[in-house]
């Protein structure tokens, strides 16, 4: 690994020098799906159905429960390695919980309980056993409101990072710099990297969140809604870092902009009262979708 | 389509003089209310200002050197406060010490592992009901409990008294300042794969500090001025004692009995004991906002 010779002071490493420009190795977690992906420019090839990877998760016939209240009806969808799922749909149709399935928020809350399939590396991600800790840190979450801790903004990066491995002084701050500046954060924070994170705009907290969630380099990064709150230039940015984080992560990302979803996503899923209404590649689903319902929602009938 | 039979605006005509009518009732309203509003602030300020300017009055007169550096002595022959300050000090910060983790941690139970459970529900229902608990009742308990059974008064006693009020008020702020926390804050750390525990620990505590430092803070000026929960445990001392296991001199005890006394100089040492209090939790609570203010 490239070793940062700067210790203590990571401000003053060169950006030329950073690891940044490259993924953060994984620790022999490379699944063969990983190998396979052919890599998508965003251009149309890569819409059409074949361009779809291998899926890194795998979700069969989920339902999903709020007490009595069946939320999830048989939802069955394939987030592709390394390319993006939007999931859109009305308030309320469920597609947030399906996000809060797969990272097992929901375990935090007695009464909500989930049955079927969440295959991802031939483990069942809802079974009760596993450990939620380490699937966590291979399932990163973005919220809506950027929630940045207490801290300073390097503490902030390396708060996640200490929660699974132990690296000394320069390497964290060598991870620190990259996540920041995978982030597109970097440049902004580089010299006040020891200030308070609750000091930045929104845009730059949400950013903050995004270099918090890869610093502990997980495969898939859940995002939901996470512009929702921002202004239309931090959107823009956003957008643009999810294009980019899909080069290296499998991205989902709930969003109630239908813009959002044609211009960010690969693949489109359209939730409907708790059911998976239709999925398809971006171009697909808001050029021909095959759903009447899929249409009248596209089109603004309703929702 | 058939016809619309819904009239366009319902009701009568509007009539401007009857708008301007209640725009007047309004304004007068609202002058009635804000005088009303500003009268009870003016009142409230009022008895404040009086007891603070009686306190400096009459106290401010007997502050001298002398104060701090000579041991309580018979009337008529000088002395100082050297002992109940110093002894104030000793139970009110062993008080704090004692009283503090636990009010956090029951409060930090309350807030993040109880719920409505029926367990949590009574446990905040009974520490309610000693957060308005009558404070000698507290002290009678702890003679029961410590003076009787171990022979005598002591500043241990007198500790425990005052830690007893402690814990409620920091159980109080805790929970209420734990529960202030957005939901999405600890999702957010349990969303990195951090347990439970380091959540709380390294990120709400840290978010709710200021809160519920302040509550410490309100303990610890409530409990610098307590007597009644003292007369039963550390009682007073007239001379230097800094031994916890013999009966310990106060600030409010020594108040209470210069105070009462028939002898000039002891009532004028005793307002100068209360203005002593008085400036010291004033002191703390500045020096404790400059640190919070400073720590961002």
């Amino acid at each position: 690994m490239h070793q940062a010779t700067t210790g203590s002071a990571p401000a003053g490493t060169t950006q030329n020098a950073s690891p940044a420009a490259v993924a953060a190795p994984k620790a022999g977690a490379a699944s063969p799906a990983r190998q396979g992906g052919t890599g998508s420019f965003g251009g149309m090839a890569a819409r059409s159905t074949a361009g779809m990877n291998a899926p890194r998760i795998a979700i069969r016939g989920l339902d999903f429960f709020y007490g009595d209240n069946k939320a999830l009806k048989g939802i069955t969808l394939d987030l592709p390695d390394r390319q993006v799922t939007g999931m859109i749909g009305p308030s309320g149709c469920g597609k947030s919980t399906l996000l809060r399935v797969l990272n097992r928020m929901y375990s935090l809350y007695p009464g909500q309980r989930a049955e079927g399939e969440v295959m991802m590396d031939g483990e069942n991600i809802i079974d009760p056993a596993l450990d939620l800790n380490a699937l966590r840190a291979r399932i990163g979450m973005v919220f809506q409101k950027p929630t940045p801790f207490p801290m300073t903004i390097a503490e902030n990066i390396a708060f996640g990072i200490r929660l699974h491995e132990s690296l000394n002084r320069a390497e964290m701050a060598e991870r620190v710099e990259w996540a920041l500046t995978r982030a597109a954060l970097w440049p902004e924070v580089k010299d006040r990297l020891n200030s308070s994170a609750m000091g930045l705009s929104g845009g730059q907290q949400q950013r903050l969140c995004i270099a918090r969630t890869i610093a502990v380099r997980p495969e898939v990064i859940l995002f939901d809604e996470p512009t929702s709150a921002l202004d239309p230039i931090s959107t823009l940015r956003i957008e643009e870092l999810i294009d980019e984080l899909k080069r290296d992560f499998t991205i989902a990302i709930v969003t109630h902009n239908m813009q959002q979803a044609a211009r960010c996503a690969d693949q489109v899923a359209f939730f409907y009262l708790g059911e998976l209404v239709e999925v398809a590649p971006a171009a697909d689903l808001f050029t021909a979708p095959r759903q009447k319902r899929t249409q009248e929602y596209i089109t603004g009938r309703f929702g | 389509m058939p016809a619309t039979t819904i009239p366009s605006v319902p009701g009568r005509a509007k009539d401007p003089r009857a708008a301007a009518a209640l725009g007047r009732r309004r304004a007068r309203v609202d002058t009635a209310i804000r005088l009303l509003c500003t009268a009870a602030t003016l009142l409230g300020l009022l008895f404040l200002v009086s007891i603070l300017a009686t306190l400096v009055w009459k106290g401010a007169g007997g502050l001298s050197l002398r104060v701090f550096t000579d041991v309580t002595k018979p009337p008529g022959s000088g002395g100082g406060l050297l002992n109940p300050i110093v002894g104030s000090l000793i139970q009110v910060v062993l008080a704090t010490l004692l009283g503090t983790p636990i009010g956090l941690l029951v409060g930090t139970y309350l807030a993040e592992y109880a719920g409505n459970s029926r367990f949590g529900t009574t446990v905040r229902f009974v520490s309610d009901v000693l957060l308005s608990a009558p404070s000698i009742l507290i002290g009678l308990f702890v003679y029961q409990f410590l003076v009787l059974p171990f022979g005598g008064f002591s500043g241990w006693a007198g500790v425990v008294a005052l830690a007893i009020i402690v814990v409620p008020v920091v159980v109080r702020t805790t929970e209420d300042m734990l529960r202030l926390l957005p939901n999405t804050l600890r999702e957010a750390v349990i969303g990195l794969g951090a347990p439970k525990w380091k959540m709380i620990v390294l990120v709400c505590w840290r978010a709710a500090t200021s809160g519920i430092l302040t509550g410490v803070l309100l303990a610890v000026a409530r409990i610098a001025g307590e007597t009644a929960p003292l007369l039963f445990t550390s009682l007073g001392n007239l001379n230097w004692s800094v031994n916890l296991a013999q009966p310990m001199s106060s600030l409010p005890i020594t108040i209470y009995a210069y105070a009462g006394s028939p002898y000039e100089d002891w009532i004028t040492l005793a307002w100068t004991g209360a203005l002593v209090i008085t400036l010291g939790v004033l002191g703390l609570n500045i020096v404790a906002r400059a640190v919070l203010r400073a720590r961002g």
